[in-house]
């Protein structure tokens, strides 16, 4: 073994920091990555043909590629033959039996954010018992939905009983030979949500994972797909606001939207994954690829997200503005501290005729943290009367972090306007002195300053997440002042 | 033949003939760069510092390193009447096919402590002072390499402690017809400013249109505490020529540099302009205006690095595109560690006057200290239909309009510039380029 996959087998032998048992289940695939593992997985799934073909055609295509090198984040070389990469779910004697068994620290934190316990006991992994299974809280809203023909599940279901939707839309925004980590997932993604929105039809909930089957342990390669037929609307939440227990140190999931006619897709994410220590040690590696595609005239897809975990974050969420009148959104709040890196942004590609995009990014560095912004704004011949106004604030707290900027604007057309503003400050001495001249203390002071900077982003979150997400920035941030 | 055989078999061919021949370490220098170029080659748009602009049309003409036969000195003796900035304004250097051309220079009188000369001169007279500033430096672009490789001459100015020059010196580039035609022309500039001094360099570049040549040029500036710099660089080679270029300085506390770039020929441009603060309370200022029309490609690149606290840098550029032009832009801003209090502000703004142009803006902060204030902004975009209305509704035409208004957003960088003689040259371009200009100055 070389002295990097030794590196890599000490890293994902180490035990978990927060305390769970780490014992590899017996259903599982054998550890490395073959033509044979993505057969198995495939077949582990009974998956029909087209699927498996479609793993095999983007497994070949991995190989000749190499991992990506550009991005300002720095982490050791992932054996990608050291992953398993299929694993079914967790029996319930390899949970936490209790909440007492579980990192204190962990429970604090839930203190903090206010999240109910019985919400605290699924986060932490605990074994649930009967009466809160997601299972059947979720049954009753699939009820519901399916009345107004909305199809909503995990993918795994949808490849079996939707099997030409999923045919027709799947890397259709993101082609298995998109990128590197878009190819790896494309052979192995083990599950994720499938979303089906009908003509014409007002998606009468916020979809969330709270609410889904088969929510967890999905794996470390997540598929989403989520179509909004013409007119349809749809608004869908990812992630929650509490840390999520999870084993794997590199996730790699992909994203589509699909937007036909005047449908509107809102998406939203909260992502806090275990970000590490305070050295750096440990945390996720969250590699993302997410990108909607207004397809139809009169299109709309926004997508927020609040990042506030991880030890790295890489991840671009991205709107192709195909459809004439259509627009794309995005609104993003980015917070690193300790050790974390985030490299994050977004893409408007605007193709159709008076296509509109907004890019909203709040980057705030803490501790040692490194936050960039990168992103592209492409506006093509055809884009005739297209307009984008991006915006990018960078906020660092401590003398140790950084924050970057990287946006990249390419216009081929003149009657495009394009405008890019973006500017690098820390908390004013005069600020805090205010706050604190009138009894707040300046932790305090802090985080009300920072959850004023995020409140642009914050506005666009559906109302209950705002609020959580205003506690967790606050949480997050304990301990880089001062 | 590739291009790093061509390059090995040409300066095999032109070594002897370039100057400081006999100088062991400008010798390992010109060593070290070939051996960079050799290694790397020329860039391809996989690099990211040259993702949008393909130098392959440079490579494919197998350009030679400029022969030391004289061009035509009478065309260039006519060019130098039109182009000096008048009879005792300045100090005027004149480089013909990138050779000092004694004859047409006008020196004039300088300060005592300012030494101006040619660089080959020096290197033949007096090459040990030079040393520290002609090592290949990894972190400037190939072309800088291969400048090193074939720098035959170019203007080197030294300013002894406290020494202020009052009248601008005029450095004058000029590729003739038959000098140029096929070859590499690789001026190399030094510009050492000692304590306290002050001066102003104007860089100016004219060809002519008959055949492709490229210009490769390097400056270096070393600006001491306190001292003061403004460099004016003033871009009109030939339509068919090739002009890239770096100007590289490095400030020490207090120092002020002052940059001023505007590009107008050349069919493909590719400016990489940077600074670096090395001590505390530095400031620069980078302003540019390229206006640029039929199949013509200007890149510029700044670069500024803040690596001291208390450093101001303000940055501004502003391009006018027509026909089938494209410029891009790439302003990148480094606030190094420990760098705190800086200030930093920049802007890009783009006019595009024609369907077929084309805008690649980069504007790119890295910051790694916590007490700065740092903003970048770019926008891109055609005339304001507004702005536009209002002119028609009081009885201007539209081409009168827009000439205009192109000029009032040309207008905002060439006011900056602070010699007359360079503004209003600047200011009869603009004129002469836009339509109805004449009335235009007219009204002014």
């Amino acid at each position: 073994m070389t002295a990097t996959a030794n590196r890599l087998a000490e890293l994902m032998d180490r035990e978990y920091p927060h305390g769970f048992v780490s014992d590899v289940a017996a259903d599982t695939v054998p550890r490395g990555l073959s033509e044979e593992t993505v057969r198995l997985i495939s077949a582990r799934k009974n998956e029909p043909a087209f699927m498996l073909e479609w793993r095999l055609k983007a497994f070949r295509h991995w190989l000749t590629m190499s991992e990506p090198k550009w991005s300002t984040a720095r982490y050791p070389a992932v054996d990608y033959q050291d992953i398993i990469y299929y694993s079914a779910p967790k029996s319930m004697q390899d949970r936490p039996q209790s909440l007492a068994d579980v990192d204190p620290e962990l429970l604090r934190t839930y203190e903090k954010l206010g999240v109910p316990l019985k919400e605290r006991e699924m986060l932490a992994g605990v074994a649930i018992d009967a009466v809160f299974d997601s299972v059947s809280v979720g049954t009753t809203f699939k009820d519901k939905l399916a009345e107004l023909g909305i199809i909503f599940g995990s993918f795994s279901d949808a490849v079996r009983e939707h099997p030409d939707l999923v045919q027709q839309y799947l890397g259709s925004v993101v082609p298995y030979a998109d990128n590197f980590f878009a190819a790896l997932n494309a052979a192995v993604f083990s599950d994720g949500s499938f979303c089906y929105i009908p003509p014409g039809v007002r998606c009468p909930m916020e979809l969330s994972t709270y609410f889904r089957i088969n929510a967890r342990d999905t794996g470390q390669f997540e598929r989403t797909l989520i179509i909004a037929d013409a007119g349809a609307y749809v608004s869908y939440l990812e992630g929650c606001t509490a840390p999520m227990r999870d084993e794997n140190q590199l996730h790699a999931a992909v994203v589509e939207l699909v937007a036909l006619d005047h449908a509107r897709i809102k998406y939203s994410t909260v992502q806090n994954w275990y970000p590490g220590d305070k050295d750096g040690k440990g945390g996720i590696y969250n590699f993302v690829t997410k990108r909607g595609e207004c397809r139809g005239a009169g299109s709309h897809i926004s997508w927020t997200q609040v990042e506030t975990g991880s030890a790295i974050t890489w991840k671009y969420p991205s709107c192709i503005l195909r459809g004439d009148d259509s627009i794309g959104e995005f609104h993003s709040v980015a917070l690193t501290n300790n050790r974390q890196q985030a490299d994050t942004g977004s893409k408007m590609i605007h193709i159709g005729r008076n296509t509109k995009s907004t890019i909203v990014s709040k980057g705030i560095s803490a501790g040692h943290g490194q936050n960039a912004y990168r992103g592209l704004v492409k506006i093509l011949k055809s884009a005739e009367g297209a307009r984008n106004y991006s915006q990018c604030d960078s906020l660092l707290l401590g003398d140790q972090c950084a924050a970057h900027t990287f946006p990249y604007i390419e216009v081929k057309n003149p009657t495009a306007r394009v405008e890019h503003e973006a500017s690098t400050s820390r908390i004013g001495e005069d600020q805090l002195f205010y706050c604190q001249q009138r009894g707040i203390s300046v932790e305090d002071a802090v985080s009300m300053i920072v959850n004023g900077f995020c409140k642009e982003v914050f506005k666009e979150l559906p109302m209950e997440f705002a609020v959580e997400a205003q506690k967790l920035m606050s949480v997050s941030l304990e301990g880089s002042v001062g | 033949m590739n291009a790093r055989e061509h390059t090995l078999a040409d300066y095999a061919r032109s070594a002897v003939t370039l100057p400081g021949a006999g100088v062991p370490w400008l010798a390992r220098a010109r060593r070290s760069a070939l051996e960079r170029f050799v290694a790397s080659g020329y860039p391809d748009t996989h690099d990211e510092e040259w993702k949008y602009t393909s130098v392959a049309a440079i490579e494919k003409q197998a350009f030679r390193a400029a022969s030391h036969r004289d061009g035509d000195l009478a065309a260039a003796a006519s060019l130098v009447d039109q182009l000096a900035l008048g009879p005792g304004a300045g100090h005027l250097l004149v480089f013909v096919d990138g050779r000092h051309c004694p004859s047409l220079s006008v020196p004039g009188r300088l300060p005592a402590g300012a030494h101006m000369t040619s660089i080959g001169e020096e290197f033949e007279t007096a090459p040990e002072s030079l040393e520290a500033y002609f090592a290949d430096d990894d972190q400037e672009t190939i072309f800088a390499a291969l400048n090193t490789v074939f720098m035959a001459d170019g203007a080197y100015l030294h300013l002894a402690r406290g020494v202020v020059v009052e009248q601008p010196v005029h450095l004058l580039f000029i590729a003739t017809q038959d000098g140029a035609a096929g070859a590499i022309i690789s001026p190399r500039n030094l510009i050492v400013a000692e304590e306290g001094a002050q001066a102003t360099v104007i860089e100016h570049y004219v060809g002519t249109d008959g055949a492709p040549y490229l210009t490769n040029a390097l400056t270096r500036i070393s600006a001491a505490a306190n001292a003061s710099l403004t460099h004016y660089k003033l871009q009109q080679e030939g339509a068919q020529a090739f002009h890239v270029a770096g100007i590289h300085a490095r400030q020490a506390q207090g120092s002020r540099l002052s940059s001023h770039s505007t590009t107008l020929g050349a069919v493909l441009t590719r400016n990489d302009i940077s600074t670096a603060f090395t001590a505390p309370g530095c400031e620069a200022t980078l302003d540019g205006l390229y206006l640029v029309g039929g199949r013509q490609h200007v890149d510029n690149h700044t670069r500024i690095d803040h690596g001291a606290p208390h450093g101001t840098s303000h940055e501004f550029y502003r391009g006018v595109l027509d026909g089938r032009s494209r410029a891009v832009f790439n302003g990148k801003v480094l606030v190094h560690p420990g760098a705190q209090k800086t200030n930093a502000h920049q802007a890009n703004h783009n006019l595009l006057l024609s369907r077929d142009a084309e805008i690649d803006s980069k504007p790119q902060l890295e910051i790694y200290a916590d007490d700065v204030k740092c903003t970048h902004g770019a926008t891109i975009g055609q005339l304001d239909d507004n702005q536009l209305f209002y002119l028609r509704a009081r009885g201007v035409s539209e081409t009168m309009a827009r000439s205009l208004l192109v000029h009032a957003f040309a207008h905002d960088v060439v006011e900056r510039i602070r010699v007359a003689a360079l503004r209003s040259r600047l200011e009869q371009i603009l004129f002469s380029r836009l339509p109805q200009g004449e009335r235009i100055r007219a009204l002014a």
